[in-house]
């Protein structure tokens, strides 16, 4: 009977205690959104941040996207091939890079490549109570320290989305008509007969406008409400990629149902 | 690393994402092609327009002169109308046929414009004289098996 009843306590307080965090996160989120006004007008500040998240994640997200849309028209190309289609390997490759892959991958990306960083660099600020020092010093570090890192994130996201993308798109057709001989003209014709602006592109760049807005609120949050110590940091962290990880591939399920439901494509 | 560096690497980040966007846009989606409203309109009634959609390809002798602009149902006749949007460098002949056609076996259907030999061209808003509506495959097959079955039927 006390065994049960222990574990129904420690479930209770569980729930309660995650319920307690997403109040806590919400108001946060709310915080920072309120003091975001310097981040842009002091815009150097995000602009280092910019550079942190941005452009030091240029190269693995380019590579990688590289080689994604390099493995997606191989594989394409001898499926394909087998139903006499093998034109159609743009249309493949583009359609899933622009659609799902592009914003996806991405968001895995930057979460483990920039989120992490976000989260261990607040979450390490806050151990060793430069935040504290902060507010002693009536600087709001909610506005100085959080808010840049929040915007410069979703701001890089549909970036690095894109680029990935095109990297994607441009191994695609390496691959599919320098290695495997497709015929050009052919490849880019049937990508854009069958791309739709709106649907594919916009749609696309909107899922990773949200996955930006996600990743980097999780990061900044996590970062925030770190345990001040060692252990503390280091679990924040992986939280933080794990959690973003998953957010982004519930958030493309519902975003994805959304969008293309009923449309035929 | 000081400030103007940064704002340098941050520029060419910037520029590289937009520069993918636009990338996307106009080779990956194709926006530049798709001019909406330009050129004139033609007509076309169907007795059945089988799986033509919009934004489908008009094509004459193969070439793409324009796209589907919209399909709706003529309350009266309950025929289909097909309204085209034709690229104005492109001009036809009244006595023009427009059939819908599927390219391929399992292709995506599209309509077809047949010149004939009148010197006058059609004008804007002008409805095709003579149209060949979409080959239905379930039509054809039961058809087939009705002439089968008459076959049959003779024999006895």
């Amino acid at each position: 009977m006390d065994e049960v009843a222990r574990l129904l306590r420690r479930l209770g307080a569980g729930v309660i205690d995650r319920i307690w965090r997403l109040g806590y996160a919400s108001r946060f989120m709310a915080m920072v959104l309120r003091d975001s006004t310097m981040a842009f007008r002091r815009f150097s500040l995000t602009m280092r941040e910019l550079y942190f998240a941005g452009v030091l994640s240029l190269v693995i997200v380019g590579v990688s996207g590289l080689f994604v849309g390099m493995v997606l028209a191989l594989q394409g190309f001898e499926t394909l091939q087998n139903f006499g289609a093998a034109e159609a390997v743009g249309v493949l490759v583009a359609t899933s890079l622009v659609k799902e892959l592009g914003p996806v991958v991405a968001g895995l990306l930057f979460a483990s490549r920039a989120g992490s960083a976000i989260t261990a660099e607040i979450g390490l600020m806050k151990t060793t109570e430069q935040l504290s020092a902060m507010e002693m010093m009536a600087v709001n570090p909610i506005a100085r320290v959080v808010a840049p890192r929040f915007w410069a994130g979703v701001i890089s996201m549909p970036l690095l989305a894109a680029i990935f993308s095109v990297m994607g798109v441009f191994g695609g057709w390496i691959v599919a008509v320098k290695l495997l001989g497709v015929d050009n003209g052919t490849f880019w014709s049937q990508m854009q007969a069958q791309i739709d602006f709106r649907l594919g592109i916009v749609n696309g760049i909107i899922k990773s406008a949200v996955f930006g807005v996600a990743i980097t609120a999780i990061a900044v949050f996590e970062g925030y409400d770190a345990p001040p110590t060692a252990e503390g940091v280091a679990s924040a962290t992986t939280r933080t990629v794990v959690a973003s990880a998953l957010a982004v591939l519930a958030l493309d399920f519902v975003l994805t149902v959304f969008m293309f439901r009923g449309t035929g494509l | 690393m000081n400030r103007s560096t940064i704002d340098l690497w941050v520029g060419i980040f910037v520029a590289l994402g937009l520069g993918a966007i636009v990338f996307l846009s106009m080779k990956v989606g194709n926006l530049v092609s798709f001019k909406g409203d330009e050129g004139y309109h033609l007509e076309a009634q169907f007795d059945n327009i089988g799986g033509l959609k919009v934004r489908a390809p008009v094509k004459s002798a193969g070439v793409v002169v324009g796209r589907v602009a919209q399909i709706k149902l003529d309350p009266k006749t309950y025929e289909a109308v097909a309204v085209l949007n034709i690229e104005p460098s492109y001009k036809f002949s009244k006595d023009t046929i427009g059939s819908i056609l599927t390219s391929g076996l399992l292709g995506e259907q599209y309509v077809s414009l047949d010149p004939g030999g009148d010197t006058t061209y059609l004008k804007d808003g002008d409805r095709l004289a003579k149209t060949q509506s979409a080959v239905v495959l379930e039509k054809l097959l039961s058809q087939f098996l009705f002439n089968k079955a008459a076959e049959g039927g003779d024999k006895k």
